[in-house]
């Protein structure tokens, strides 16, 4: 399934606010390194994300650059 | 998938210069996404102060000018007077704006000044290293109060949006919180109606946002946030001051 | 031209500057110049113009500044202690390459000083007076018929250097009345929004900043260079002088403004005594005429430099000199102006002191 959160990994400066604002707790810093030598937020559980944007709302830096939701099913 | 949320065209591609979880950054975007959805990009003009966003039109991509030191309120006066097609925006911290700038902070709300004033209050002076402002909390410890301001030395924090209500100019006077995402949204709805004050013609309009400065405050990210909570709402309340009519 | 009309000097600096297109103003109440921006607060409503009181000096000179970044014709009018406060603007100003003109109708000072007419601003016109390397062009009318034509060129000088022009008068200047003839009126409707100008990109392809700003030393330098080589231009190009029966002259007073005014009596009456005496008036204090007063310090035996002030101009006019002849002083101080007489008689002191 197509990521619900997109974050530019550059752009983050591991802050860690969109993870204590996370209701549903899928993300997390990550062990990764970006150029300006810090860890990344990543969503590591996109199943159990509501699409709430909690974390594109706190989010300082635009570094989460888009929230996305499923769109119902038709029947 | 549906989009929920984007970030907004204005924000420029270069990384800001504050600090990791400072909050300058959301009210940037708050910013930029008005500019965007009210489709007036193309017309702002910023004037930036000087203090942690002077270097603001980098990160917010429209014609800008940078002020001297408190000086942002005048100058926008100039700009909107001779150029009232431009919507001009103030974006001004509390040492800036509190301190050294409250004479033209004050006297462009008397004046009714058709400008949108947005204004950081984080506590203290954060690109100079941390010392006291005009809007920094009794008992807190700054680089220039080291024993933690003292009433009897250094006077009490100054409510600007408080003081600003009670003069006729101002079309819209608020203050919002950036401390959580619902904080966020309704800081966002107040800017709205901020910016609607310029548009429509109202009057002079001002935003006060409570935000943090985790690094002169020594404090994580998360722990500055939750301290706006704790220890600023309350000597600062969220509210609305002053909403003239048509502002809705 | 038109016809000629009875102005008061103060309301002539208004008069001209609306003329020559100036679409607003911004000030604050200081003596001895009210009458020019009580002269604004009438006409500039009835031609749709700009008139705004700001609450001080250090806003009125920021809210000229703004107004300049979108390229609109702009003026602030004040006095020696409000242009002391305006500095730190004036500052900005240069470094940001916006056009604006300021006139300053100099008092006596220091402090509060009082409300007569002085020259003691030179140095703060001519040498900066804000902080950093810069200059703004300063011109020095003498008499109402030249300020009334000045104010044009201020304008003009302004838009075409990107600069900051200072008129320099004094309070005997804006007090006095004298018939005087406006140049033709500016078609303001010609007027264009400037490419460089912050008023919201538009349909631009790039979007405007203007900032005196540049954290790195590297970047700053080029700015300043950039200013340095304007500034070398405008030395070429724009140094305006007055000579004063020059031509078989022994001895030159050196002169601005009203004392020039007054030297040009002085001159006449030397001249019906015998003494060849003849004025170097600088009508650009900055540039200053340095080569002409070089030159002729050839034919001349010296130079009696006046000024309502310590000695300003004086340290320009010597280094014009260069040493070739002496550069004697006499001035008056606090707002007391000199006679004609005064004047004379200190040109003959010294010629008598030479024998």
């Amino acid at each position: 399934m197509e990521k619900k959160v997109i974050i530019n990994e550059e752009r983050c400066k591991s802050c860690g606010l969109c993870v204590s604002v996370c209701p549903k707790h899928v993300l997390r810093i990550s062990e990764k390194l970006n150029s300006n030598g810090y860890h990344p937020a990543e969503l590591f559980d996109n199943d159990n994300c509501i699409s709430c944007g909690f974390c594109y709302l706190i989010c300082p830096d635009a570094a989460i650059e888009e929230v996305r939701r499923l769109e119902p099913v038709r029947k | 998938m549906k989009i929920i949320y984007k970030k907004p065209e204005p924000i420029t591609k270069t990384h800001t210069t504050y600090c990791p979880g400072c909050p300058h950054g959301i009210a940037h975007r708050l910013v930029a996404e008005l500019l965007e959805e009210m489709n007036l990009t193309k017309k702002a003009v910023i004037v930036w102060p000087v203090g942690c966003s002077v270097f603001g039109y980098y990160f917010i991509g429209t014609d800008a000018v940078e002020a001297a030191h408190g000086r942002a309120c005048a100058m926008a006066t100039g700009i909107k007077r001779v150029h009232p097609e431009s919507f001009v925006i103030s974006y001004q911290g509390d040492g800036d704006l509190a301190s050294i700038g409250i004479a033209e902070t004050v006297h462009a709300a008397a004046r009714g000044e058709r400008i949108s004033v947005v204004y950081i209050n984080n506590g203290n002076y954060g690109m100079t290293g941390g010392q006291m402002a005009p809007t920094t909390l009794l008992g807190q410890r700054t680089t220039t109060t080291p024993y933690g301001r003292d009433a009897k030395l250094n006077g009490f924090p100054l409510h600007v949006p408080e003081m600003l209500a009670a003069i006729d100019g101002p079309a819209y006077i608020a203050r919002a919180a950036l401390d959580s995402p619902q904080h966020i949204i309704q800081a966002k709805k107040f800017l709205k109606k901020a910016f609607t004050a310029q548009t429509k013609d109202l009057g002079f309009s001002l935003v006060e946002m409570i935000s943090a400065c985790p690094t002169n405050w020594k404090l994580s990210p998360v722990e500055a946030m939750e301290r706006i909570r704790r220890e600023v709402l309350p000597v600062f309340p969220i509210g609305e001051f002053k909403v003239a009519k048509g502002v809705e | 031209m038109g016809e000629k009309i009875l102005m008061k000097g103060a309301e002539v600096i208004a008069e001209a500057a609306i003329r020559a297109g100036c679409m607003a103003f911004f000030g604050y109440p200081i003596t001895p110049q009210n009458e020019t921006p009580e002269y604004f607060s009438r006409r500039m409503p009835q031609l749709g113009r700009v008139f705004l009181q700001a609450e001080s000096e250090v806003a009125a000179i920021n809210m000229v500044y703004g107004a300049a970044c979108t390229g609109t014709r702009v003026i602030t009018t004040s006095s020696s202690p409000g242009i002391s406060l305006m500095q730190e603007g004036f500052s900005y100003i240069a470094n940001s390459n916006v056009p604006c003109v300021v006139v300053n109708a100099m008092r006596g000072g220091p402090g509060l000083g009082d409300i007569a007419p002085a020259q003691a601003d030179y140095f703060q016109a001519t040498k900066g007076g804000g902080h950093g390397d810069y200059h703004s062009i300063v011109i020095a009318p003498h008499t109402i018929q030249e300020e009334a034509d000045l104010m044009f060129d201020a304008f003009d000088l302004a838009d075409k250097y990107r600069i900051m022009v200072v008129v320099l008068v004094d309070g005997l200047m804006g007090q006095m009345m004298e018939p005087v003839e406006f140049k033709d009126w500016v078609d303001v409707k010609k007027f264009k929004t400037p490419e460089w100008a912050t008023v919201g990109q538009g349909d631009r392809d790039h979007r405007n900043i203007i900032t005196s700003l540049s954290i790195l030393a590297e970047g700053l330098e080029k700015m300043n260079l950039h200013l340095q080589e304007k500034y070398r231009k405008i030395k070429e190009n724009e140094v305006r002088y007055e000579e004063y029966k020059m031509d078989d002259a022994e001895y030159a007073v050196t002169a601005f403004g009203t004392v020039a005014r007054i030297s040009k009596t002085t001159v006449d009456m030397a001249r019906k005594k015998g003494i060849k005496l003849g004025l170097i008036r600088p009508i650009t204090l900055w540039p200053f005429p340095t080569e002409i007063i070089n030159k002729r310090a050839e034919q001349l035996k010296f130079f009696l430099d006046s000024e309502m002030n310590e000695g300003q101009m004086l340290e320009d006019v010597k280094l014009a000199v260069n040493g070739k002849k002496p550069v004697y002083f006499f001035g008056k101080l606090g707002g007391v102006v000199p006679t004609a007489e005064d004047i004379l008689k200190e040109v003959e002191k010294h010629i008598e002191g030479g024998k």
